[in-house]
């Protein structure tokens, strides 16, 4: 028979501690870690970025990523779009009694090839195994320190004449997790943007970007995103819907059931606020990176209204893009 | 190599749509008030910005072709009742459960504790079923004749395979007697209509045959991409400007003929017939306007097997509520003291606020930015 996680692995005593050794430590291990003490001991300079976030997506996997890729991408991206570089995390593991030993596994060097990318350490930890019934298979929580190195990147500074860039196309991880979600049998592929943005938002600092807001399209998508922006900020942001790029079998799943994917969440999709003439190296820096290629310039910052984001059709039409209300999905990460 | 026309885009190209703006605008010699009988037109209206493009002479008037919409408070009170019973599994379509009752919603129901699914294909009911053999499954069946051969088959699937736990309560409605009920009506500013494409791929088109005689009003059947309502309002123009000859029009040739699925039409109507009447919320009683079980079928009707248990007292909206005459043409959603305030998608207090294809709702989401009266 499979493996499986029982109560006793979470109970503290001698099966708890061979979990954490031959499961955690092996793909996790560090000097840091390794100390065994209650808590890390860190050196980190004065200006520090510190997020946590719960994953809880339903189903585990899917395809171009699972629950523990989501874990490491979401809180590194939390910490990159406030300009730091991520370094420590911290990670705690809720488990079902009964999950396959393998499937957390999986799970575990998912994690650790995702922090490899970005060079991030887990540092402390926690495992507790509730009964059947406890928690739906696998819940993680991460929480992560980075170093703050490009400064004033807020939602508040949009001012008119600002661009507005997104990263990827929008809606992939929303779309793909609502067809698992609904068993939609689907000709066509799709793919989570599960992506850790460390990279391409280094290479931004590094070529000297004048980066004015940055924000991960997470639950909501670049709806949310760009009407907290113009809340924010107090301005409006004209965007044209031909230049924001959907990948065809999204655009397809969501005129097939009525949903927009301006709604749909994205786990490796930001929103970059550039200031103006910065636009054309901004894209170039974005397209030396596999998870970022796709950026395309949408839209600008205007004074026209206060608070409101205005979609153009391509056919000369315009409406207010209104921010998501409402059930769209429960649980997509 | 096989050439394939992109379904979404090839109906959107920007070139296209502003062509047959030009055109229109040329054309167009009198003012024309168009009822888009259908939510989904509606929505592709408000959503594709429309009415920017086009003359002023072009209104839309907004119509009940939206089947979560048209229910009425008592017949939710029905899914509620059903959906409260033990060990029982409620399974509907769309926003369905969003909607409220008169004292509570499938959703908060959900939230409660009972079983309540909503489903994308009323066959998933077979797999529910198959899963929970110890629970009644009630499908609560909504939607125009474009949904009902799905029920059909569904019904057909279950008394073939005698298949025990599964029930239904039918909310099947028809477009043709709504549309009579509208024109029939005083004050009626209506002067064409869009009829919904895919209805007319399972009733065919003849079914607005009656009705352009009786009215001498024309209908165009259009598809649902912004390309297809355009090309349908030029043929609108081109009618009233090629004489008095008044016609039934089928854009969507590409799916719809005169007469239809036949083979839909008769697994329909081997399992349903028409009601007497049935109540739509905002307009009222509409006489043969819907479809219930045949009798012989009473074993696996929710309405005669619960009847105990359904309540009849019938329920109006709330006397603020100006959906009869928007209805009608006789208002826009603008013109509600109660829009936007008191009655938004998240607390509808009338029917076009309900679902996201209701006239109020598309103007909530959408017309925000475009003063102009879509």
């Amino acid at each position: 028979m499979d493996k499986k996680i029982l109560l006793s692995h979470g109970g503290g005593g001698e099966e708890t501690q061979s979990l954490i050794k031959d499961l955690f430590f092996k793909y996790f291990e560090n000097e840091i870690l390794l100390k065994l003490e209650d808590a890390a001991s860190l050196h980190v300079s004065e200006n520090i970025a510190f997020t946590t976030d719960s994953f809880t997506v339903s189903p585990l996997f899917f395809n171009g990523g699972n629950i523990g890729k989501l874990s490491i991408a979401g809180t590194i991206n939390d910490l990159v779009m406030m300009g730091a570089k991520p370094l420590y995390l911290t990670c705690s593991f809720m488990i079902e009694e009964g999950f396959g030993y393998g499937d957390l596994e999986t799970i575990v060097q998912s994690m650790q090839q995702e922090m490899a990318k970005s060079g991030v350490l887990i540092v402390a930890g926690d495992t507790k195994v509730v009964p059947k019934g406890g928690v739906d298979g696998l819940f993680i929580n991460t929480s992560g320190i980075g170093e703050i190195i490009y400064k004033g990147i807020s939602a508040h500074n949009l001012k008119p004449n600002h661009s507005i860039i997104v990263s990827h196309e929008v809606g992939n991880h929303g779309a793909c997790i609502l067809a698992l979600r609904e068993d939609l049998q689907l000709e066509t592929e799709l793919k989570t943007d599960c992506a850790s943005l460390w990279k391409p938002v280094e290479a931004l600092i590094q070529a000297g970007i004048k980066i004015v807001a940055l924000r991960d399209a997470t639950r909501g998508g670049l709806s949310a995103v760009l009407n907290e922006w113009a809340q924010t900020s107090g301005v409006c942001i004209e965007v044209d819907e031909a230049k924001i790029p959907v990948a065809p079998q999204v655009r397809g799943i969501c005129e097939m059931l009525g949903f927009e994917p301006y709604e749909f969440a994205n786990e490796g999709t930001m929103l970059i606020c550039v200031e103006a003439g910065e636009e054309e190296k901004t894209l170039e820096v974005l397209a030396r990176f596999e998870e970022t290629k796709k950026a395309a310039l949408i839209g600008s910052v205007n004074d026209k209204y206060k608070n409101r984001v205005i979609l153009n059709t391509p056919w000369g039409s315009s409406r207010f893009l209104e921010p998501p209300k409402g059930e769209l999905l429960p649980r997509i990460c | 190599m096989q050439s394939k026309v992109d379904l979404i885009e090839g109906f959107r190209n920007p070139s296209h749509i502003k062509a047959l703006a030009a055109i229109i605008k040329q054309e167009c010699k009198r003012k024309i008030n168009i009822m888009e009988v259908c939510g989904g037109h509606t929505h592709t209206i408000m959503k594709f910005g429309l009415p920017q493009i086009l003359p002023d002479l072009i209104e839309f008037i907004h119509g009940p072709g939206c089947p979560v919409c048209i229910m009425p408070k008592e017949r939710i009170d029905h899914a509620i009742a059903l959906a409260s019973m033990p060990d029982t599994i409620l399974a509907t379509l769309g926003d369905m459960i969003r909607i409220p009752g008169s004292a509570t919603s499938l959703q908060k129901l959900r939230a409660d504790g009972k079983d309540i699914r909503s489903l994308y294909s009323p066959l998933d009911v077979l797999k529910i079923a198959k899963e929970n053999p110890d629970k009644k499954v009630i499908f609560f069946a909504i939607g125009f004749e474009t949904t009902t051969p799905m029920s059909a088959v569904l019904i057909d699937t279950v008394i073939k395979e005698n298949i025990q736990n599964i029930f239904f309560h039918i909310n099947h409605v028809t477009v043709p007697e709504p549309i009579d009920v509208i024109m029939s009506g005083k004050d009626v500013k209506i002067d064409a209509f869009l009829g919904p494409s895919h209805v007319s791929v399972i009733t065919g088109y003849k079914i607005y045959e009656p009705i352009v005689q009786k009215y001498a009003t024309p209908i165009v059947v259009a598809g649902f991409e912004p390309s297809d309502v355009m090309e349908s309002i030029l043929r609108i123009v081109r009618q009233f400007n090629a004489g008095e000859k008044r016609f039934v029009d089928n854009q969507y040739a590409r799916a719809v003929s005169r007469d239809g699925n036949l083979k839909a039409q008769a697994l329909v109507q081997k399992y349903m017939h028409k009601r007497d009447h049935f109540r739509w919320r905002g307009i009222g009683d509409i006489a043969n306007s819907a479809l219930k079980l045949k009798t012989q079928f009473a074993h696996i009707d929710a309405e005669v097997v619960f009847a105990d248990l359904l309540p009849t007292q019938e329920l109006d909206d709330h006397k603020l509520c100006i959906c009869g005459k928007i209805l009608s043409g006789n208002a826009k959603p603008f013109d509600c003291k109660v829009f936007g305030k008191a009655c938004i998608p998240a607390n509808p207090m009338g029917s076009c606020m309900v679902s996201s294809e209701g006239a109020c709702a598309a103007y909530f989401k959408y017309g925000k930015l475009a003063s102009k009266g879509a």
